[in-house]
């Protein structure tokens, strides 16, 4: 199978600068490199395509830059590709074509480099059922090349609400618990990237808002975070960036703020004081819906356009005789606008 | 070399081994005993002596080989099969681990524990039968060549196997067949000569004659021939699990 760079997985780390005999660096160049990393992504994507040996091409020239410390969500619907993106990212799938850098590694020629820097929360519920909270937080600490740290574990476990728990057997413990225990697995090697896969699938409300707050303070630590979720609400909620990803192609990649305001509706409702049978002849221009008993109108308009029509809209409703009690405003949500993005891709 | 992974994941499988002692250690030296009091108490003074050593010690070899096989295999698949099928190996194959160390770990904790069952069975043996080891440097060298070659095997099989009834299928029709013909309760020269002959592609034939010579001195095949065979079939599982993490047979896709 073809690999990244055509070279196998199992080529050497890099070398140090001692080892390789490169030049010493100067002050300038060693200023430049420490400079460097706060500007450099921490996720470096380009060109990324992975075809299965069934023929099915799960990513097509995938694009994508992530920065440091930011919350970036990834949209889209089932078998978009988002699963398949982070997989090739943690080395779990193997890369038909293009690179992938964390942190400035190359995720193949310099595998351990970057491996350490990333933590991921699967999608499933897949746990060592035997072990308790403890070991298995431990295990993964290890497994990532860390010495043993017993306080770090303490704090990830406190943070988490897992304290109490840890010498449960994980499968002693309710699902939104296990889905801690995951997230307390990712984060003991101290992880600078963490991918949350669904991290809140199968969640109850109350325990969903509380993975919010762990994903925010994550955050506010440094560690930046890459969500897939089906829940709009989460990452309209959470959210610095949105990706939206769709039959193996990255749609779009946007400010959320910025997204819900370039493609964002916003609507006009107004509340009649006495209902209509049907819209007045002179408010045929507008793109009004009159509701089915009557007594609301709808108008819909362009947050982006020059105008939005709103004042000679009252002005006409006035003068056609419609009076209105009430009248409230409300933008689209994420969820529309996904909606919207998934089907004009297809 | 990520030094924490691997003691990690051997850590982590000589914890599980811990956890099922009865079924890892105390079953295992249950049935061979059984095996002393049926061929070594029961028939074995009915049976002549092979070339000078009674038929309960020479039963010895051969009993910790078979012992020996079938645990290596046993614990080294099911040590990789079960994360496989539970989905936790999604954790060792997106941390910062080589193959080797991946190979070195899980392989090495399989060998550990079967080298221990081996030396349990042994000492059990010794409260059987008069014991006596003539090179005890070759008897420890064939006891861990056998477990780390077996339980390589064993680690090719927990790949491979996409279930549990794979798991156990080549254990039990293929390695325990072999090991009851390779010569663990006889030695092959009592056969005839077409069967003696058959019985040289046996494997386990070179297992048993090399590890029963370390004990007594006797052997059906020539201990160079066994050495360099063991080492073949060593290099063999080696390059087994070498092609298995070039590829990513049934691990990556």
């Amino acid at each position: 199978m073809p690999t990244t760079h055509g070279h196998d997985a199992a080529v050497a780390e890099a070398e140090p600068d001692a080892v390789s005999g490169k030049p010493e660096k100067t002050v300038e160049t060693a200023r430049a490199d420490a400079i460097l990393p706060r500007m450099q992504p921490i996720l470096s994507i380009t060109n990324l395509s992975k075809t299965y040996a069934s023929g099915f091409e799960a990513l097509k020239g995938i694009d994508l830059e992530i920065r440091r410390g930011e919350i970036f969500a990834l949209l889209g619907p089932n078998g978009a590709g988002k699963t398949t993106l982070i997989s090739i990212v943690c080395g779990l799938v193997r890369p038909s074509a293009g690179t992938v850098r964390v942190d400035g590694h190359d995720i193949i020629a310099d595998y351990r480099a970057a491996r350490s820097i990333i933590g991921l929360v699967p999608q499933e519920l897949t746990t060592d059922s035997f072990e308790t909270v403890w070991a298995t937080v431990s295990f993964s600490r290890g497994l990532f090349g860390k010495p043993a740290n017993p306080a770090y574990v303490e704090k990830v476990l406190k943070d988490l609400s897992l304290w109490d728990k840890r010498d449960a057997k994980i499968m002693t413990l309710s699902g939104g618990m296990k889905r801690r225990v995951l997230i307390a697995k990712a984060l003991a090697h101290e992880p600078r990237l963490l991918f949350l896969d669904e991290p809140t699938a199968g969640v109850d409300v109350e325990l969903r808002r509380d993975m919010w707050n762990v994903v925010r303070t994550l955050r506010d630590t440094g560690v930046t975070v890459i969500l897939t979720t089906h829940y709009i609400e989460e990452a309209e909620e959470m959210a610095d960036r949105i990706g939206v990803i769709n039959r193996g192609e990255l749609v779009l990649v946007e400010e959320k703020d910025e997204l819900m305001r370039k493609l964002g509706r916003k609507e006009l409702t107004l509340h009649l004081q006495v209902p209509l049978e049907a819209l007045p002849p002179g408010l045929d221009g507008y793109a009004l819906e009159l509701s089915e008993d009557g007594t609301e109108l709808t108008y819909v308009y362009d947050t982006q356009g020059e105008r939005t029509g709103i004042t000679t809209l009252l002005q006409d409703l006035s003068g056609a005789g419609v009076r209105f009690r009430d009248l409230q405003t409300r933008q689209s949500s994420l969820e529309e606008i996904f909606v919207s993005l998934v089907r004009n891709a297809r | 070399m990520n030094l924490h992974a691997v003691s990690a994941i051997y850590c982590f499988e000589m914890a599980r081994a811990g956890r099922t002692l009865l079924q890892s250690i105390v079953s295992p030296v249950i049935s061979t005993s059984l095996y002393f009091v049926v061929f070594g108490a029961a028939i074995g003074p009915r049976m002549a002596e092979i070339d000078g050593v009674s038929y309960g010690a020479f039963l010895v070899p051969g009993l910790i080989m078979l012992t020996l096989l079938t645990h290596s295999i046993s614990n080294a698949s099911f040590g990789i099969y079960f994360p496989r099928f539970v989905g936790t190996i999604y954790e060792v194959l997106s941390a910062p681990v080589s193959p080797m160390e991946i190979v070195v770990s899980y392989v090495g904790a399989a060998a550990t524990k079967s080298i221990i069952l081996g030396l349990i069975i042994l000492a059990t043996a010794a409260l059987f039968v008069p014991l006596r080891v003539e090179h005890p440097f070759w008897m420890l060298a064939f006891l861990v060549l056998t477990a780390v070659t077996f339980s390589l095997l064993g680690f090719v099989i927990g790949i491979w196997a996409d279930n549990f009834e794979k798991l156990q299928l080549v254990p039990l029709l293929v390695v325990t067949p072999l090991t009851f013909l390779g010569g663990s309760f006889y030695s092959i020269d009592m056969l005839p000569p077409f069967w003696r002959a058959v019985s040289l592609f046996n494997p386990v034939v070179y297992l048993v004659s090399g590890f029963r010579w370390s004990f007594y001195g006797i052997s059906d095949v020539n201990i160079t021939v066994s050495v360099a065979m063991t080492l073949a079939f060593l290099v063999l599982c080696l390059a087994v699990v070498s092609w298995i993490f070039r590829t990513g047979y049934r691990l990556k896709t």
